[in-house]
């Protein structure tokens, strides 16, 4: 158990697990509202229309509100 | 009327506001509490109802039973209201706790006998909690004419409508509420805005509440009253004064007889009068008029927002403050039963 605790804080995948999946993360573009992916050490523009601004999106999960 | 009943009003005060009608005030009066003359006095009227508001007389009670009950409908007569948001989704330009808060404010048509408080460890269940959806698009119009800037001919759902909840009933809910599903009493409250690309998807759990925990559970829009202008005409109106001492009431208080010009006050009208006491900053009236209200004589208007019928609020009241009385005596009896030389524990003390 120890050894697997140690395997998992090197940042090797585990065994048995499958590897976590990578989310392509989405931005919108301010300019013309296009869904651009753009991965790490990519230049931030957009594809569209070459505006260099961009918003990260919504979450997707559930936010819990009371309504006062 | 009798003079005991009258609270004065003069240019800059008013007088004889506190009722004196207790034992011991008047030498050789009994004004010990009685039900048989409190019954003689006691007068309910119904003057007008409306689909949203009632109009009604209480007359023969003290004022702090008049205001108990104006209390109660406004912070103790409970209501259904939605509670707790959701939001899966929302990209409209209100922010999420702006559009929770708005939506909390919806009236309701439940009927808040048909559900049961939720306290604050209670699961959610069918008996304490009512869910809705909420969800809308708003998408472009492809056959929109080109020359409009009106958002309801270029877009499709570009409100957010009250109108839009959709009720999902859970477990006994379909059978209780079958001849009155839940909805908002105006489906055509605007929530949000939205424009082309904007959505808001959430959820909804409405439960029962108390004005006094937040304004949203008022059932009434207002409850109000107010005492009954009194117009005391000292001596006759002189003749050629008549028609400007009848414009220094409210239209209608004063009569003047066309032919005599004899001024008299119409009894039955005079409730419409502001009391503005216009008729006191002119020196020809001085001595002339008495203006007062009636200490014990209470005009009610209570506009109902919610579920309630405007006639069904005061007997809601009533039921409320006589379940307080009934614990109250409970209380008491307690005291009574306790052993008579036991001090009062105050706190943990």
């Amino acid at each position: 158990m120890d050894q697997q605790n140690t395997n998992s804080n090197n940042n090797q995948p585990r065994a048995g697990f499958a590897p976590p999946v990578r989310e392509i993360m989405e931005y919108s573009c301010a300019d013309c509202g296009a869904t651009n992916e753009i991965k790490s050490r990519e230049p931030i523009r957009c594809r569209e229309c070459g505006h260099r601004i961009m918003y990260k999106k919504r979450t997707k999960r559930m936010v819990q509100f009371e309504a006062r | 009327m009798d003079a005991r009943r009258l609270v004065g009003i003069h240019a800059e005060r008013v007088t004889d506001v506190s009722s004196r009608d207790f034992p011991g005030h008047y030498p050789d009066e009994d004004h010990s509490w009685n039900l048989k003359k409190f019954r003689k006095n006691l007068t309910v009227q119904v003057r007008r109802v409306s689909q949203r508001s009632i109009d009604f007389d209480l007359v023969g009670v003290d004022a702090s039973i008049a205001n108990a009950f104006r209390r109660i409908i406004i912070a103790e007569v409970p209501t259904i209201c939605i509670e707790h948001v959701y939001v899966y989704n929302n990209t409209s330009v209100i922010v999420d706790e702006i559009l929770a808060q708005r939506i909390g404010l919806i009236p309701l048509n439940i009927d808040p006998k048909k559900m049961e408080m939720k306290e604050a460890d209670d699961e959610s269940t069918d008996r304490n909690t009512m869910v809705f959806e909420l969800a809308l698009e708003c998408t472009r119009k492809k056959d929109a004419p080109k020359d409009t800037t009106d958002p309801a001919l270029l877009y499709e759902n570009h409100e957010l409508l009250s109108g839009h909840l959709v009720w999902t009933p859970a477990g006994e809910q379909n059978e209780v509420f079958r001849d009155k599903p839940p909805a908002p009493t105006n489906p055509n409250i605007v929530i949000a805005k939205l424009r082309p690309g904007q959505g808001i998807q959430m959820t909804l759990h409405a439960v029962k509440g108390f004005g006094k925990d937040h304004a949203k559970f008022n059932p009434a829009a207002t409850a109000s009253y107010r005492l009954l202008p009194h117009i005391t005409i000292k001596k006759p109106i002189p003749v050629h004064l008549a028609e400007k001492f009848q414009k220094c009431f409210s239209p209608g208080v004063i009569r003047v007889d066309p032919r005599t010009k004899a001024v008299s006050v119409d009894e039955e009208n005079k409730r419409r009068d502001t009391v503005s006491r216009e008729v006191l900053r002119h020196p020809e009236f001085d001595g002339y008029v008495e203006l007062s209200r009636v200490r014990d004589f209470f005009l009610f208007n209570i506009e109902s927002e919610s579920a309630y019928l405007p006639q069904e609020l005061l007997p809601e009241a009533i039921s409320v403050f006589r379940g307080k009385l009934s614990s109250i005596r409970r209380a008491a009896q307690a005291l009574l039963e306790a052993p008579a030389d036991e001090d009062v524990v105050m706190g943990d003390s």
